[in-house]
């Protein structure tokens, strides 16, 4: 086992709802991340996936301590952060670095990309031998852009060029741990690939950690080690690649793999599972009882209700995998048709 | 070829032919920077009961191929040629009149963001029964009435309350339920799904692609489904074309084009995907370069700056002319290497990375 990099225990998230008509209070919370554990080794990915509204962007954001924890602690290094200064911060900011998912919104469409990848190592006072711009123009031909267009604008670069601008910001400080938030998501197809190469070339070369946060199940798949699985706040199941897609225990990670459109066509006396799910994920402010999924599983049962159940190694799975389920499937994700959507049944 | 003349009325007629019939369809827009070839020259058909996947990457032509369908181009900024046939009607030169008629009933569609496509303002039962009652005749009472049963049909629980329901009562896998049952309320012959599961979750997306292939076989209804998604068109389409740069590049069945793609592009866009099951150890295959821009696409094939094959072709073709598409039926695909160079490289280089 490598080094462990980063740590989250118990990492909460409440965002506070506010009503009244003249004072503002606090009517209700919404429970974007609900007490989830989970680590990060030194040169590893984890891949996050999960619907919109799980908590996976606001994991990824209190990593990088963007958003103040509500509860819970993280760790870095062994050293807690969780509620550091923005003095105690410093040193640990240049180790953990973001690639946000709009390549647009995330460059200041002011600066040029000389200062937008160099502005991290001034603002951090870091003198690169042979100089800064030397530096930036050496970051801007490993993520594969021209070192000559150090002096342009965000505007002259496509969406794909201006992600790589993102990446390069982002390697700018040498960092051990990158949050990547949904990466590629906002590209074209063709474009994504060149970006999903890019970031594994990278991780190769640098040996660089990645929390790599994305919805989409083959993307994460191929760039990730392991990956965790996270519904309505909570982790539902983590562990490697080949336990997570070949041997997936609980019902919701089986019910998200079936409804990935897959590109290659059945063969002939193969069946992948087929399992509908009815309805849309409830609403975070008010979770549902014991297992969140428990509202849209088919296997649901008194026990669900009352009981959340624990993360944690049931019998069958493979060292490091853990699921938190009740009522656990087989570990395949062949065979079977569960419709439960009453348009479809 | 024809230009599109507003005042025209008179659909032409013709002999049997393919339900929809779309031919040398091209969009030209006027901007500020020049004219944009948006779509050039794109021919393809459409038989009753069957679904046609257009797949293509942002700004290939898919989307505004398909609203010229509806005629819902501004014909200020907007040249069409070609000719559009459904059935034995010409749409191209047809007047506003005709394509209002056939808007909502013989020709329906559902948009990508269900929530900028749906009226804040009037609630979901109101926005069904409004096409109902306009094609229909149908008064108040029987329109509702139809608005809950479609909205059963699709799916949405306690259909006779819900009807009364604004948007936002709803959430995104509803809403696009709604979509649909507003498309399909006078039960159209054609219905156009422009990437109607893109802002979906991948759950409630599988739910939505299946409760259309289930319509579709209820009521035969001829599906045009716009994606950039080869895996929705892998699961949902019988036919596919796929589009660059405004132009058809490659057509064929389902099973032609993904299990022996033939044009270089197809061959990119397969290998950029990762998929569920292949070797992660492989980096992806991506197309380099980016798309072109359509104010002045490049000579020759367009794709040719971005293809990895030019010089097995022998001649400058590439860069000079316009591969056409070729052969005149079945799989064909617009590239000037021979089918067994295609085969060749496919088979050697392309076929196991996938």
């Amino acid at each position: 086992m490598t080094e462990t990099l980063l740590e989250l225990s118990g990492l909460t998230k409440h965002f506070p709802v506010l009503g009244g008509l003249v004072f503002k209070r606090q009517v209700a919370r919404v429970h974007a991340v609900d007490g989830i554990d989970l680590t990060v080794g030194a040169g590893e990915t984890l891949g996050l996936v999960g619907e919109s509204g799980c908590g996976k962007s606001t994991t990824g954001r209190l990593v990088a301590r963007l958003l103040e924890p509500t509860a819970g602690t993280i760790r870095y290094q062994g050293r807690d952060i969780t509620h550091a200064s923005r003095r105690q911060l410093r040193p640990v900011r240049t180790d953990i670095q973001m690639i946000f998912q709009d390549p647009y919104s995330s460059l200041n469409p002011r600066q040029t990309v000389g200062k937008i990848i160099g502005g991290p190592m001034e603002l951090n006072g870091i003198e690169p031998s042979g100089g800064l711009q030397r530096r930036v123009q050496e970051l801007l031909e490993t993520v594969g852009l021209n070192p000559e267009h150090y002096n342009r604008f965000p505007h002259e670069f496509s969406g794909g060029q201006r992600q790589r601008i993102g990446v390069a910001r982002a390697l700018a400080l040498s960092p051990k741990l990158i949050v990547a938030d949904e990466p590629v998501s906002a590209l074209d197809v063709s474009i994504q690939a060149q970006v999903v190469n890019l970031l594994q070339q990278l991780q190769r070369d640098l040996g660089i950690a990645f929390l790599f946060i994305a919805h989409d199940l083959a993307v994460v798949r191929h760039f990730s080690q392991r990956v965790a699985v996270m519904y309505l706040g909570k982790i539902v199941e983590i562990g490697d690649r080949q336990a997570i897609y070949e041997r997936p225990r609980h019902p919701y990670t089986h019910a998200l793999l079936s409804a990935v459109p897959e590109v290659e066509l059945p063969t002939d006396g193969e069946r992948r599972e087929r399992i509908r799910l009815a309805g849309d994920v409830p609403s975070p402010i008010d979770p549902p009882s014991g297992c969140r999924f428990r509202t849209r599983c088919w296997k649901a049962q008194d026990k669900c209700a009352t009981e959340v159940p624990p993360l944690a190694r049931i019998e069958g799975n493979t060292e490091g995998h853990l699921t938190a389920c009740h009522f656990p499937e087989e570990p395949t994700v062949h065979g079977r048709d569960v419709v439960i959507d009453p348009a479809l049944a | 070829m024809t230009t599109v003349t507003w005042d025209r009325e008179q659909p032409a007629s013709r002999g049997p032919g393919p339900f929809l019939s779309v031919r040398d369809l091209s969009v030209r827009f006027a901007t500020e920077d020049g004219v944009v070839h948006a779509v050039d020259r794109l021919s393809f058909d459409l038989e009753k009961g069957t679904t046609l996947g257009i797949v293509g990457e942002s700004g290939s032509g898919k989307s505004v191929s398909n609203m010229a369908i509806l005629g819902l181009h501004d014909p200020a900024y907007t040249t069409l040629d070609g000719e559009i046939w459904l059935e034995d009607t010409e749409l191209l030169g047809a007047g506003p009149g005709t394509l209002e008629r056939l808007r909502g009933d013989r020709v329906a569609m559902i948009f990508q963001d269900p929530l900028t496509s749906l009226s804040p303002y009037h609630t979901v039962g109101r926005q069904i029964a409004e096409t109902y009652r306009k094609h229909r005749k149908a008064g108040k009472a029987e329109a509702r009435a139809r608005a809950i049963e479609m909205l059963d049909r699709v799916g949405i629980p306690q259909a006779r309350t819900r009807v009364d329901d604004y948007p936002h009562q709803f959430s995104g896998g509803m809403r696009q339920r709604v979509m649909i049952a507003m498309a399909l309320v006078c039960d159209p012959d054609l219905l156009i799904a422009d990437e109607p599961t893109t802002a979906l979750d991948v759950t409630v997306q599988a739910q939505i692609l299946d409760l259309l292939a289930d319509l579709q076989q209820q009521f035969g209804t001829s599906i045009i489904l716009i994606t950039h998604d080869l895996g929705v068109v892998a699961r949902t389409a019988h036919q596919v074309l796929v589009m660059y740069a405004g132009r058809s590049i490659e057509q064929g069945t389902v099973q032609e084009v993904l299990r022996e793609p033939r044009h270089p592009y197809t061959w990119g866009l397969l290998g950029s995907m990762p998929k569920l099951r292949s070797n992660v150890d492989l980096p992806l295959l991506p197309v380099r370069g980016t798309p072109p821009s359509l104010l002045a696409p490049p000579p020759g094939c367009p794709f040719h700056p971005r293809c990895d094959h030019p010089a097995l072709v022998g001649s400058d073709v590439c860069f000079t002319e316009r591969p056409e598409l070729s052969p005149a039926e079945g799989h064909r695909d617009a590239c000037y290497l021979t089918l067994a160079q295609k085969r060749e490289i496919f088979d050697g280089q392309i076929k196991e990375r996938l």
